[in-house]
């Protein structure tokens, strides 16, 4: 067995028959013409028949993977007609009095070297299109017709590269992926197979003589791990073959749940939200169908850098995730340093027991100049969508109080300067066992409640996160903090809040029904977990679970 | 003679596909029409030297057009640009 890596194109796993694509690249011959007029007649025949060939490629891209990707056919024969190349091949011809073939090779190699120099890395691979539009004029004019091997069964394509011209001319239906030994994630075959939706395997590690043994074997491309099998071991192949059903499943499902309410079979809602640590992440909370965001750490904002991130730093960040999330809740939670999120140049004394020590909102009260400048970055960033603002490690009332007096004093300061803002939503994390006990009087202060069930869990069993040797003790679903978790709800409803959960536990799908049943109103997870989630709360009826409890 | 400026929005640049619709434009009008950037200027009726000028994001793109229907040309490309790029 052989295994290659390459960079991968779009994900899934390909099972089949390899099938090598070589190209009909035999070097141009230099030949010398005597009526070189008649050389640039059979040039000019030449683009015309090209052209035709375009037209129809185009026509068959635009059933198959649609008008946006069909039009590089049309820019192909713009290319094929514009004067600047046509000038240079038939001055070659009459110059050098020779072959067109010759003539069109080298204009070719001129115009290609032209975009590999460019900077922009997108125009560098357009010399790849100036290849592929030389390439089918010196074909026609050897005489030779279009490729058109009609295999029996889908296959692999394997090549060392492939123009986009090549990709789609192949028969969608008998192709399982592409695998080529160059190429770049940026070039328009790369954007095809994207569309196509196969797995596809660019720039892979393969020595192009190897090309030649491999037609006819048994290969498997794992688009998703940028994996190349040939001819694989029984043990692996299974567990590809495992692993190629279950992505199908995973995607079929999250294919007819998209755009879909969470909404129980009895008509109980439920927001179901995505957690983030960076603007990176937006195209997975959009892509997951997220209803919004429930909680976007700001401490990574921090961790990333060696200073202090400054307000305007931090207003176009939030202004971005605020924007993109179009009138969608976006929760960002306030500073969260300490414990086990360290960071230097914030200069905090060693301390013997940090998960206990100055973190989080006890740093913001305690320097209060880094909590004003978030705080101002925040509702500055506010007026630009639906941002909520959430304070983590609450424990008393006092710490509210001081909160709203720096809020109150932040939002006087904006005022005076004339800076545009707009106040959030305010709410708190639910995340010590103060807070859980005291959460009907904190219900009245505040817009939402939020649970964080990592630390609540590490506070109320007394079980250090950080410590593997505690493992053992540590149980995630204790009745301790499934029962803190229906009083703070319950607190949360009586004064006309509510209460959501962006701990892990949130995303743990064999509790999905229990938080239903608690009155849960809102789950914070990881984009991926979204649509696993929504699956469950379709499926579910809560007033008869509620029953079968009880 | 007409002559206009315009600042790039499209966050790709004048690509390939934008380039070649500029080039239909243009081939629908007698007048010579001429794209620059930095003092570069080329042909608007070819897609190589469109392109070869690497058009980006916030860069100034300045058109020249001459001949018996520079009126309507002008008028075809300013729309074009602004509905495009």
């Amino acid at each position: 067995m052989n295994q290659y890596n390459g960079k991968s194109v779009f994900g899934g796993i390909a099972i089949g028959k390899i099938k090598v694509l070589a190209k009909g690249d035999a070097p141009v011959k230099r030949i010398h013409i005597d009526k070189p007029q008649e050389e640039i007649e059979r040039y000019h025949a030449a683009v015309e028949e090209a052209d035709r060939e375009l037209s129809a490629l185009y026509e068959k891209a635009l059933k198959e993977v649609g008008e946006a990707n069909a039009a590089i056919f049309e820019i192909h024969k713009m290319m094929l007609e514009d004067d600047d190349y046509k000038d240079s091949v038939e001055g070659i011809i009459l110059n050098q009095s020779v072959n067109a073939e010759y003539a069109v090779a080298a204009t070719s190699e001129n115009f290609a070297r032209m975009f590999s120099d460019m900077e922009d890395e997108y125009m560098r691979a357009r010399a790849a299109d100036v290849k592929d539009i030389s390439e089918r004029l010196i074909r026609v004019l050897s005489g030779k017709g279009e490729e058109d091997e009609a295999s029996e069964e889908p296959e692999i394509i394997v090549a060392k590269d492939l123009a986009p011209s090549e990709t789609v001319s192949l028969d969608k239906d008998k192709v399982l992926a592409f695998v080529t030994i160059q190429g770049s994630i940026n070039s328009h075959t790369a954007i095809l197979a994207r569309t196509m939706g196969i797995p596809a395997l660019v720039s892979t590690n393969m020595d192009e003589q190897m090309l030649d043994l491999l037609d006819g074997k048994m290969g498997v491309v794992d688009g998703t791990n940028g994996s190349f099998y040939i001819e694989p071991e029984e043990k692996i192949l299974e567990e590809l073959l495992a692993q190629q059903k279950k992505e199908q499943e995973l995607k079929d499902l999250y294919e007819t749940l998209k755009g879909k309410e969470n909404v129980t079979l009895d008509g109980k809602k439920i927001m179901v939200y995505a957690n983030i640590g960076n603007i990176k992440d937006l195209a997975h909370v959009i892509k997951n169908d997220a209803g919004g965001i429930g909680l976007f750490r700001s401490e990574f904002i921090f961790l990333e850098r060696n200073d202090f991130p400054t307000e305007e730093e931090q207003f176009a960040i939030y202004k971005t995730v605020a924007e993109t999330m179009a009138g969608k809740r976006v929760i960002i939670r306030t500073l969260d340093i300490g414990a086990d999120k360290k960071c230097d140049y914030f200069q905090m004394d060693p301390e013997e027991n940090p998960a206990m020590g100055v973190r989080a909102i006890r740093i913001c009260l305690t320097r209060p100049e880094i909590f004003k400048t978030q705080l101002r970055a925040l509702f500055r960033a506010s007026a630009y969508g639906n941002i909520a603002v959430m304070y983590p490690m609450i424990t008393s009332m006092k710490e509210i109080k001081a909160i709203k007096a720096i809020v109150q004093e932040v939002c006087q300061k904006l005022k005076e300067e004339g800076i545009p803002y707009k106040m959030p939503q305010q709410g708190i994390m639910i995340e010590t066992p103060a807070a859980v006990m005291i959460s009907d009087l904190l219900a009245k202060e505040v817009d939402f409640f939020s649970i964080g069930t990592n630390d609540l869990t590490q506070y109320t069993l007394a079980i250090d996160r950080q410590n593997e040797k505690l493992d053992d003790f540590y149980d995630s679903h204790h009745p301790a903090v499934l029962r803190m978790i229906q009083m703070v709800v319950d607190n949360a409803h009586e004064a006309g809040i509510w209460a959501g959960i962006c701990g892990e536990l949130g995303a743990d799908t064999s509790l999905t029904k229990e938080f239903l049943k608690m009155g849960v109103d809102e789950l914070s997870v990881s984009p991926a977990r979204i649509l696993p989630i929504r699956k469950i709360i379709l499926e579910t009826n809560v007033t008869e679970y509620g029953r079968i409890k009880e | 003679m007409k002559t206009f400026e315009y600042i790039i929005k499209d966050e790709q640049g004048i690509h390939a596909r934008p380039a070649g619709e500029l080039v239909k434009v243009a081939k629908q009008y007698t007048s010579t029409v001429m794209i620059g950037k930095d003092g570069n200027s080329v042909d608007c009726k070819k897609i190589f030297g469109i392109m070869g000028l690497g058009v980006k994001k916030d860069q100034t793109v300045t058109f020249t057009i001459e001949g018996e229907d520079e009126e309507q040309a002008s008028h075809a490309i300013q729309s074009f640009m602004s509905e495009n790029l």
